[in-house]
């Protein structure tokens, strides 16, 4: 642009302390925004990093000199406790994510598309768990659990994941499934679909891209949670809670490979995501509004 | 056999009648519109027909058989969209293969049948594209390719074109009559712009608030408006007070308020006493100086009145003059500018205005209010 001004003999020429004052003005967002990958980013190198430190004593705090070794399988699942711990961790957030995204998804679709008794109280309830402190709910799950005589474990912690994933499948959903334009099911069946084929070759391809990122949201919510897991555990032990235990004796650097590996699934879960919902563009406002 | 028929069909949300007790009977392989202004009940009227949409009361007959009940995608008919509601996830040749897919039609016939559809409405090779990488005029053509490769009985159209500029708007109109005439199918078309609705349909339903005023051959609804709202929506007219003096044979008599006894066919008189509002389009006037005897005689009709000019505006084809008749009542008069003689008749000018009886229609004194005047007739919003 400053070039084509300058070539313009009537333009005047002004390139020098302003065209200097854009080019010092266009460091400014790049590095910003290099500041907060990086902010974002170091944690997960660090922990990436000391995945491969062959520590000298119990601590893994300190670099000391790199290795593979961790990875060999042997090394890696040389704690049964901990196999244990990321074996309940995966099992249960793959099946509160489940749960969570089935019908986390359907009272989205039920919420912006039907108008029915109790539908405003069920919007705010689903904010309650997003907005109330872990702890509260933790000891509030356990102190139900017990006055119910319910042993806590497996099950419970299965429970509670779902109770707070729901909130955030809803309304992750919700963002896809408001925007929805319903002349295309219309059109749908218009062109002979019935209400069941519709749903699965238009509604549904649609809104997957929605149900996908709270799928995800809701399994790294499930695995990450210390908190509520604590409360309602009982004798059963997730990957948060096994580090936490072990962080008073030394975190073997097992940890951090199994820590790699879940962020690498995550990684690859997230691309593939994206290249979906680019693939398949964002719905098109439509060029009139149907009336 | 007629393809549709509409049988005291109705429509009421909780607070609106939107469609008002209306019989219609559309003929096969006609292109048929529904024409009024914004609100007047159109769009619920073609999505009862279509099925997505269920009557308060009365029923809908689809070449002979009671589809009232039957869900949309049982029905023989397709929809045009007003949105097109094309599938965003789809490309153009899966858009206009859902239909047939549904079907279980065959792949090797499909994939004949989506290709013939995408040459006959011009996209010959866009398979493969995305909606949105295709033009308003592209997806208004992917819509109907969608709707017609399934062969419906009747084809309901819901202003296709209301999206698109003027231009390419006109062009559509031309393509859309084609591809009737082609394919032979019913079509239904909803549209507010009178024009739209001339150039293209074999008849034309004028809907004002819920009811047909007047249903009939495009050709008889403008040069014989049933109606004050019909004669007012439908171009401009002059609608002029006068009582009924009696007929004579196939003529009758009407004496005008502004002054004058005219004459008319009996038949079109909407009753046979009494008071009458009497209608002339402005292109049928020939206007001159009040009591010249010049040129132009032939296009002097039998009917005439005194006028007074108040304004005159030019156009280039044509002139327009506004008139006021001794009464009060205005008359509106286009002259094409043919030669000379269009410059005498400046405003205060006294003149005579005259038209033959064949060009002169009735409708009754005090129905409806009269729809959107002349030029000013809505051409805006599309609800
Ligand atoms: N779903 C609806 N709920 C309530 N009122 C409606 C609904 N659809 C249409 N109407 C009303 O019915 C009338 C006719 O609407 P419509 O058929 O869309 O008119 P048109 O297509 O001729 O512009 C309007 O007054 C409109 O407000
Ligand atoms: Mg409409």
């Amino acid at each position: 642009m400053a070039t084509q001004v300058e070539t313009k003999p009537t333009a005047p020429p002004a390139p020098g302390p302003h065209k200097e004052r854009r080019k010092k003005r266009a460091w400014i967002l790049p590095t910003y925004t290099g500041v907060i990958i990086a902010y974002l980013f170091i944690p997960i190198l660090v922990m990436i990093m000391f995945g491969f430190n062959e520590p000298a004593g119990r601590y893994n705090f300190q670099w000391e000199g790199f290795t593979t070794k961790w990875y060999n399988p042997d090394r890696l699942l040389e704690f049964e406790d901990l196999n244990e711990a990321v074996k309940n961790s995966l099992l249960i957030g793959v099946i509160s994510t489940f749960v969570s995204t089935v019908f986390g998804s359907l009272i989205a679709l039920a919420l912006t598309r039907h108008r029915f008794r109790g539908r405003a109280g069920l919007n705010l309830g689903l904010f309650l768990p997003m907005a109330s402190p872990e702890v509260v709910l933790g000891v509030a799950l356990l102190a139900l659990f017990v006055s119910l005589n319910v042993n806590t474990g497996f099950v419970t912690i299965v429970i509670s994941h779902v109770m707070f994933c729901i909130s955030y499948v809803v309304v992750t959903v919700k963002a896809r499934t408001s925007g929805f334009d319903r002349s295309l099911e219309d059109a749908a069946k218009d062109l002979g679909a019935d209400p069941w084929t519709t749903f699965w070759t238009v509604t549904f391809p649609l809104i997957f891209p929605g149900i996908l990122a709270a799928s995800l949201l809701a399994f790294a919510l499930s695995v990450d949670d210390y908190v509520i897991t604590s409360f309602n555990a009982g004798g059963t032990v997730t990957i948060p809670l096994w580090v936490y235990g072990a962080s008073r004796i030394g975190v073997p650097p097992q940890v951090n490979v199994m820590g790699t590996l879940l962020f690498g699934i995550g990684v690859i879960y997230v691309l593939v995501s994206i290249f979906r919902g680019r693939r398949q563009g964002a719905v098109p406002s439509p060029p009139v509004k149907a009336g | 056999m007629a393809e549709i028929r509409l049988e005291k069909l109705t429509k009421e949300f909780k607070e609106t009648l939107a469609v008002d007790h209306i019989d219609l009977v559309v003929e096969e392989g006609q292109f048929f519109s529904l024409l009024g202004p914004s609100g007047c009940g159109k769009t619920t009227t073609l999505r009862m027909i279509g099925g997505f949409e269920d009557p308060s009361s009365g029923a809908i007959y689809l070449g002979g058989d009671d589809v009232t009940d039957l869900p949309a995608y049982k029905r023989n008919v397709n929809t045009v969209f007003q949105s097109y509601a094309l599938f965003p996830h789809l490309d153009v040749y899966n858009n206009v293969a859902y239909g047939l897919k549904r079907k279980k039609v065959d792949q090797a016939d499909i994939k004949k049948r989506v290709e013939d559809m995408l040459v006959l409405v011009d996209l010959e090779g866009y398979g493969p594209r995305r909606i949105n990488q295709m033009s308003g005029g592209q997806q208004q053509r992917v819509a109907l390719a969608r709707a017609l490769v399934n062969r419906p009985a009747v084809l309901l159209l819901d202003e296709p074109l209301g999206a698109l500029d003027l231009k390419l708007r006109n062009q559509m109109q031309l393509e859309l009559k084609r591809i009737q005439r082609e394919v032979g199918i019913t079509f239904i078309y909803v549209t507010h712009d009178q024009e739209e609705a001339m150039r293209m349909s074999d008849r034309i339903a004028v809907m004002n608030a819920g009811r047909f005023e007047q249903v009939g051959a495009a050709q008889d609804v403008y040069k014989l408006p049933a109606t004050a709202f019909v004669a007012g929506f439908l171009g401009a007219s002059n609608l002029l007070d006068g009582e009924v003096e009696g007929a004579d044979g196939s003529s009758a008599k009407v004496a005008l308020a502004a002054g004058s006894t005219i004459a008319l066919p009996a038949a079109r008189l909407p009753n046979e006493r009494g008071s009458v509002r009497i209608g002339v389009r402005p292109e049928k006037i020939f206007i001159e100086a009040a009591g010249s005897s010049g040129g132009g005689t032939e296009n002097r009709g039998d009917n005439a009145i005194e006028a007074m000019v108040d304004i005159s505006i030019y156009t280039g084809v044509s002139t327009s003059y506004e008139c006021s008749t001794t009464d009060g009542s205005k008359v509106v008069v286009y002259v094409q500018n043919m030669g000379a003689s269009a410059d005498a008749l400046a405003p205060g000018s006294k003149v005579r205005l005259s038209w033959h009886p064949e060009h002169t229609f009735a409708v009754e004194k005090n129905s409806s209010t009269e729809g959107g005047d002349n030029e000013m007739s809505d051409r805006g919003g599309t609800t």
